[in-house]
């Protein structure tokens, strides 16, 4: 009986919960997006980055993807903008604009 | 470590997933997705977590952050919880009831609050029993998840709210107990303490071996909050880094009884470096309140001689008896 | 063949112990089941069990890690009393709301203050709204009886909650009493293996319990932990006639003795049935029509069954072995009555507290009950309510 996330929200009858509001399922948390709450954003200039991957374990949301051990765009469903890798970028390649 | 890639490491799965509600900015999910990277891939984990910050935001129904298995309980009962799961992993395995060829790694976080304070008795008796488990405490120095109220981990002079700055309060009055010296006098397997720094080489080498030692371990992870702190959120590297080069984080590891002094800064950066950053220090640099800055300093180097003191008696690495 | 031996309650629960051969064990001593965690860590160290055994610093722990390794998918319990339980209190809510089908073996003991060791029944009935199903015994072999039917009743589909297994602390933890024992094969094959369908230690299909639930799902789950209790009725019963099956003994709700055309039937918990019901031979010796109505299963409370069960007597007393501070009567008295109104059993009922801290609870206490009552109905006055037995004043 894994869980499917999508079936599960405020208005879900209490016979189609979960029993113990357990979930049987890894990692669900994808499906809520953060990035809703951003005030400011990063931008990725990828033609300053040099691939030296110091911005992608200070971000506290998990929203700098890697492939192939090279970083990617950000992942702005989910990025909550704290400006904390733009900081930690030795070559300017990440800066902040204000919004979203 | 000479052999240490930062690319190397990231390149390993990710094991906590986005969407979680911590703040932005939060030094505590640095801090796990860091620890969690210890893991080698290929083995799974239960991981653990006492009532608080991280608990109620990486897991609100539906939503789990978490790759891996998960269980939080209560607040103060991190320490026993997964004693049983760890416990139930030997007995299951122990009846061929899980794969022989399956590798289950046990890690726990707790802030200061669940650790320090109202999960200390369960903590101290997982660690005593020897389970093959790693506590890990994202340290950020007050209960944050209740609105910054002092604990044990609270640094002297602190502005929190049940140590409010006031006419006549400078903060809070007591120094930090000193939780990992503590642990490390339970003669577990390893204990660390450490915190977020430039290319990640003392948290990731630290968790590894954390995990991968038999027996219990016990990580004691810096992880600065901004709103508890009062700093620009995105200096939260250079907050950590300010703590290790005043001496006031110091970076080091007991394995198996022997005290190892990790980094030692060539020049040791006056603790006002590391205060000034910080709203939650801001009174003591009123004029007039010179004489508490200095009670700091003179804390910290008491503190750091100690330390260097234990390593330098017991430390391999150090070498000789003073 | 059955096994007829002579056993206190801790020896045959620590027996049952042995022969379910449960996972993990965590427990910290407290008296009076000290005994029963004391004997298991022997039944260990003599390889007679491969259990693993926790031997944790508080009894906080103990459910603590009973919680974390049932829910890693081993089969847990732990025993303990009194204080120990109470310290067990936001764990024992954990228990039920994650749904952990795990077995606590509770002697029942005084709670402080001030602190004594004897048997009353304010600890289990301290944590009667903590979503466990509890069972009562009477004597040793109910003890071991019950402990044998725990995990599958727990365990049941629909059911998924923990089980308190209590018995009287001395009275019946410490008296040795004769036993009739099952084979180690009959228990093994009626509790069966432990399969959970989902559980923390499965590669490949993590799972994550206990989240933070908004306002919006709490409501929900509780209603879902509440059905689950009302299922466990059911299930209650059909594993105490599975039991029958394999031992011969029969087990239902509660036990009624000699209450089929009683006036007056006595209403209570635990090893004071047994001074009940020889009151009730003596007085039945003289003619007068009485009964005694001996709960066994607490939670869930069988309301409706208890009310069919009193509606042609004339009056019940409703006997708490437990001061429960609400100003207005003992536990069982309060949901008695409660029960008698809501099904319209318009009987005259009388509630008592007795045996607190291990108070003697006599067979002449017993008869003077019943003669109270008699004498109530028979003059038309209304019983005095809520009094204590063998109180100084």
């Amino acid at each position: 009986m894994r869980t499917d996330v999508t079936k599960i929200n405020e208005q879900t009858p209490h016979g189609e919960l979960t029993e113990g509001l357990m979930m049987f399922a890894g990692a669900t948390s994808k499906y809520f997006k953060t990035g809703e709450w951003r005030t400011n954003t990063p931008v990725f200039h990828a033609d300053l980055c040099r691939q030296c991957l110091l911005c992608a374990p200070v971000c506290p949301d998990s929203s700098i993807p890697l492939k192939d051990g090279l970083r990617q765009e950000f992942d702005y469903d989910h990025c909550k903008g704290c400006g904390i890798c733009a900081k930690v970028c030795p070559f300017k390649a990440i800066t902040m604009k204000e919004g979203i | 470590m000479s052999d240490y890639s930062l690319k190397e490491m990231m390149k390993k799965p990710e094991r906590l997933a986005p969407g979680h509600r911590m703040c932005a900015g939060c030094g505590a999910t640095i801090a796990v997705r860091a620890v969690l990277r210890g893991l080698h891939e290929g083995d799974h984990a239960v991981i653990g977590n006492a009532t608080g910050c991280l608990e109620v935001s990486s897991y609100m129904y539906p939503y789990t952050a978490w790759e891996d298995s998960y269980i939080h309980n209560a607040f103060e009962n991190a320490g026993a919880t997964l004693s049983g799961v760890e416990t139930a992993y030997k007995a299951l395995k122990k009846r061929g009831r899980i794969p022989a060829d399956v590798n289950y790694k046990f890690i726990t976080f707790g802030g200061d609050g669940g650790t320090y304070d109202i999960g200390f008795q369960s903590l101290s008796g997982a660690m005593e029993r020897g389970h093959d488990l790693v506590y890990v405490c994202y340290d950020n120095g007050a209960y944050m998840n209740t609105g910054i109220q002092r604990s044990s981990a609270t640094p002297m002079y602190a502005d929190t709210t049940t140590t409010p700055v006031g006419k006549k309060s400078d903060g809070k009055l007591q120094g930090r107990k000193d939780l990992a010296s503590i642990i490390a006098d339970h003669n577990v397997a390893y204990v660390a303490q450490t915190t977020l720094t430039g290319n990640f080489v003392d948290i990731h080498r630290k968790s590894e071996k954390a995990i991968y030692t038999e027996g219990a371990s016990f990580l004691n992870v810096m992880a600065p909050c901004p709103r508890g702190w009062r700093y620009d959120t995105a200096d939260i590297m250079k907050i950590c880094r300010l703590a290790v080069e005043t001496c006031y984080w110091p970076l080091f590891e007991v394995d198996h009884g022997t005290w190892i002094l990790n980094y030692e800064p060539k020049k040791k950066l006056p603790i006002e470096d590391f205060l000034r950053e910080q709203g939650r220090f801001k009174h003591l640099f009123a004029p007039g309140k010179e004489d508490l800055i200095a009670q700091f300093q003179a804390e910290v180097d008491r503190r750091w001689e100690n330390l260097k003191y234990k390593c330098a008696v017991n430390g391999k690495e150090t070498g000789d008896l003073p | 063949m059955a096994v007829r031996e002579r056993m206190s309650g801790n020896e045959a629960v620590a027996y049952a112990i042995r022969q379910v051969n449960p996972d993990v064990m965590p427990a910290f001593p407290i008296t009076p089941s000290t005994e029963i965690p004391q004997m298991v860590a022997g039944y260990i160290a003599n390889g007679e069990i491969d259990t693993e055994f926790i031997p944790v610093e508080s009894e906080h722990s103990s459910m603590s890690a009973a919680i974390g390794a049932q829910a890693a998918g081993a089969r847990s319990l732990t025993a303990t009393s009194s204080a120990g339980l109470a310290l067990m209190w936001e764990e024992l809510l954990l228990a039920a709301s994650n749904r952990l089908p795990l077995v606590l073996t509770l002697v029942n003991r005084t709670l402080s203050g001030p602190i004594n060791i004897n048997c009353d029944h304010s600890d289990g009935m301290g944590a009667r709204d903590t979503g466990w199903i509890q069972i009562y015994a009477e004597n040793n072999q109910e003890a071991y009886d019950n402990f044998i039917q725990a995990y599958p009743i727990a365990e049941r589909e629909g059911v998924h909650l923990p089980v308190m297994v209590c018995q009287d602390g001395f009275i019946t933890s410490h008296a040795v009493e004769n036993i009739e024992l099952l084979e180690d094969e009959k228990v093994k094959n009626f509790v069966g293996e432990y399969t959970p369908e989902e559980f923390l230690l499965n590669p490949g299909k993590p799972i994550a319990v206990g989240p933070y639930a908004v306002s919006s799902y709490v409501m929900e789950a509780k209603k879902n932990q509440e059905i689950a209790l009302e299922n466990a009725k059911a299930v209650i019963l059909d594993v105490a006639e599975k039991f029958a099956a394999v031992s011969g003994r029969r087990y239902g709700l509660f036990e009624e003795y000699r209450t089929q055309d009683a006036d007056f039937i006595m209403l209570i918990i635990g090893s004071a049935a047994g001074t009940a019901k020889q009151a009730v031979d003596e007085l039945r010796e003289e003619g007068h029509k009485v009964g005694v109505l001996k709960l066994r299963v607490f939670r869930p409370f069988p309301a409706q069954e208890i009310a069919q069960a009193l509606k042609h007597c004339k009056m019940a007393a409703v006997m708490d072995r437990c001061e429960s501070y609400n100003g207005n009567g003992g536990p069982l008295g309060s949901e008695v009555t409660a029960g008698l109104f809501r099904y319209k059993v318009m009987i005259e009922a009388v509630n008592y507290i007795y045996g607190l801290a291990g108070r003697d609870f006599t067979v002449e206490d017993a008869k003077a009950v019943f003669d109270e009552m008699e004498h109530a109905i028979e003059t038309g006055t209304p019983p005095e309510q809520y009094r204590y037995i063998g109180l100084r004043s």
